[in-house]
């Protein structure tokens, strides 16, 4: 890692951070599907952490929970405990499991998208909106899940694409060298004993 | 060396979230005008013109992914206008002569037409944004601010009915708390042959649904009655809204719900789901209105 490298994953971010705001409130929110529209946000902050780790995922999410608040004119703080939970989460996925199935980006959006809906459910009940559980916010926090696990997958893919080549280490990239360059697979390894 | 990395990234996590919970309850405790809600102000101005440019270089995207929708609901609606249209037809020849009626009378009472919204001057907006979670936080985002004489409280129209009031307003951009906003209330005149009044709030659970509450018991509502905005609203500070603009239609006014509850079912008039442009009613100066302060964000 040469030292440029260092300014490179936080530049890539607050760039992705920022476009992913931009483009959620100008377009994806005023495109509703059964009422409802995706949320971009919860999505790139769990691709950022399965990527780069619980750390920069949690830090990333924090930022960028701060900069939807403050776009959206909402209460500060709500968007960033979201997603600082979002982001640490996918990142500790990511480095107590390293999940390397091709789906795992698709479970993980889904558990995000719905953690970051009941969640603001939650913290607004909390806050005071009255709004109590019924059948449609149930059917929306549904609905909203889906367009999530939908779209879970092409945003993981956008977010790899952005932030490839500024991260410290690539699961996928470190276990494909090992293979590819004469390393042996676990199963193929010779026991130590003969 | 892995205890410290683990050390570290506790400390971390832990400051993140002592952060968020003091902004948190900073900002849920201070009123409109204080520090944290002026950056948030300053932030917003900075981002209107990007959010501008953006969401017209997204319109494209908009349309095509909206176009599916929009299809199938321009259907229902072609249906459902046909039997209003039949409807206002019959309607119309008995009107034609009331007008007649009126205006005869209105020159003996030399009664001041002056009333309504002349008195207002509209400007056009562009809706730039809305929030992701319309069950919770209904709100759009126009690309006119307080330079364009906007201010907290004015109302807003657009698609042929009312669809809220300025909520939050900075420099070229401003806030528009949805009259399906969960914390929305408008004190409403159902244009039946008594002319009820009531108070028109989103019901629980179900924004979209509007119920028009504190009627008369037994009043005679129909439906398709329209509902008009009667000038006044629920808390001690002067209305928001001129009166006499269209808000809602009625959907569903069952009398054993008129009796026991006094409340019809309404549908706005105007769709505020496909909304591009709406019009800000800004009130003249030193027209003695009192402009209260609505809060920005979720808060009280």
């Amino acid at each position: 890692m040469n030292s440029g490298d260092g300014y490179q994953l936080p530049l890539r971010l607050a760039a992705l951070g920022f476009l992913t705001v931009v483009v959620q409130i100008a377009a994806v929110s005023q495109v509703t599907v059964f009422g409802v529209s995706a949320d971009l946000s919860p999505l790139v902050v769990a691709s950022v952490g399965l990527l780069a780790g619980s750390l920069p995922g949690a830090i990333f999410g924090f930022a960028m929970g701060m900069f939807v608040d403050v776009a959206l004119v909402q209460t500060l703080g709500v968007s960033s405990l979201l997603f600082i939970a979002i982001g640490y989460g996918a990142g500790r996925l990511r480095e107590l499991r390293d999940p390397a199935h091709g789906l795992t980006p698709l479970a993980v959006g889904a558990a995000a998208t719905a953690f970051a809906s009941v969640g603001f459910a939650l913290m607004q009940f909390m806050l005071g909106v009255r709004a109590p559980v019924s059948w449609l916010l149930l059917r929306q926090v549904v609905v909203t899940i889906l367009l999530g696990s939908l779209l879970a997958l092409p945003v993981y893919a956008l977010v790899r694409r952005i932030v490839r080549g500024s991260l410290p280490q690539d699961p996928r990239r470190r276990r494909r060298r090992a293979y590819t360059t004469g390393g042996l697979s676990p199963l193929q390894r010779p026991s130590a004993g003969r | 060396m892995y205890d410290k990395q683990v050390r570290r990234r506790r400390a971390v996590l832990a400051l993140l979230v002592v952060v968020s919970l003091i902004l948190l309850t900073a900002y849920f405790g201070e009123s409109a005008g204080s520090p944290l809600h002026s950056v948030q102000r300053g932030v917003v101005a900075v981002l209107s013109p990007v959010q501008d440019g953006a969401s017209r270089a997204l319109k494209p995207v908009r349309d095509l992914f909206g176009w599916f929708g929009d299809t199938a609901r321009a259907k229902t609606e072609r249906d459902q206008l046909r039997k209003q249209r039949d409807a206002l037809l019959q309607k119309v020849a008995g009107y034609q002569a009331a007008m007649l009626e009126n205006a005869q009378l209105r020159g003996i009472l030399n009664v001041d037409d002056d009333s309504g919204l002349r008195g207002y001057a509209q400007h056009t907006a562009r809706v730039i944004g809305r929030s992701a979670n319309n069950l919770l936080l209904d709100r759009l985002q126009l690309d006119a601010g307080s330079g364009d004489g906007v201010r907290v409280g004015d109302a807003v129209i657009g698609d042929g009915g009312l669809v809220g009031h300025i909520s939050f307003v900075a420099a070229d951009t401003s806030f528009v708390t949805l009259i399906t906003d969960p914390s929305s209330a408008v004190s409403v005149r159902v244009l039946n042959a008594a002319g009820d009044f009531g108070l028109m709030k989103p019901s629980v659970g179900n924004p979209l649904d509007l119920l028009v509450q504190l009627l008369p018991r037994g009043a005679h509502i129909q439906q398709q009655d329209i509902v008009v905005t009667a000038g006044s609203r629920s808390s001690s500070l002067e209305s928001l809204y001129p009166p006499n603009i269209p808000v809602a239609r009625v959907t569903k006014a069952d009398p054993e719900e008129l009796d026991t509850d006094q409340q019809v079912h309404v549908s706005p008039l105007a769709d505020l789901r496909h909304l591009e442009f709406a019009q800000i009613l800004i009130a003249p100066n030193g027209s003695g209105q009192q402009r209260a302060q609505v809060g920005a964000a979720g808060g009280p």
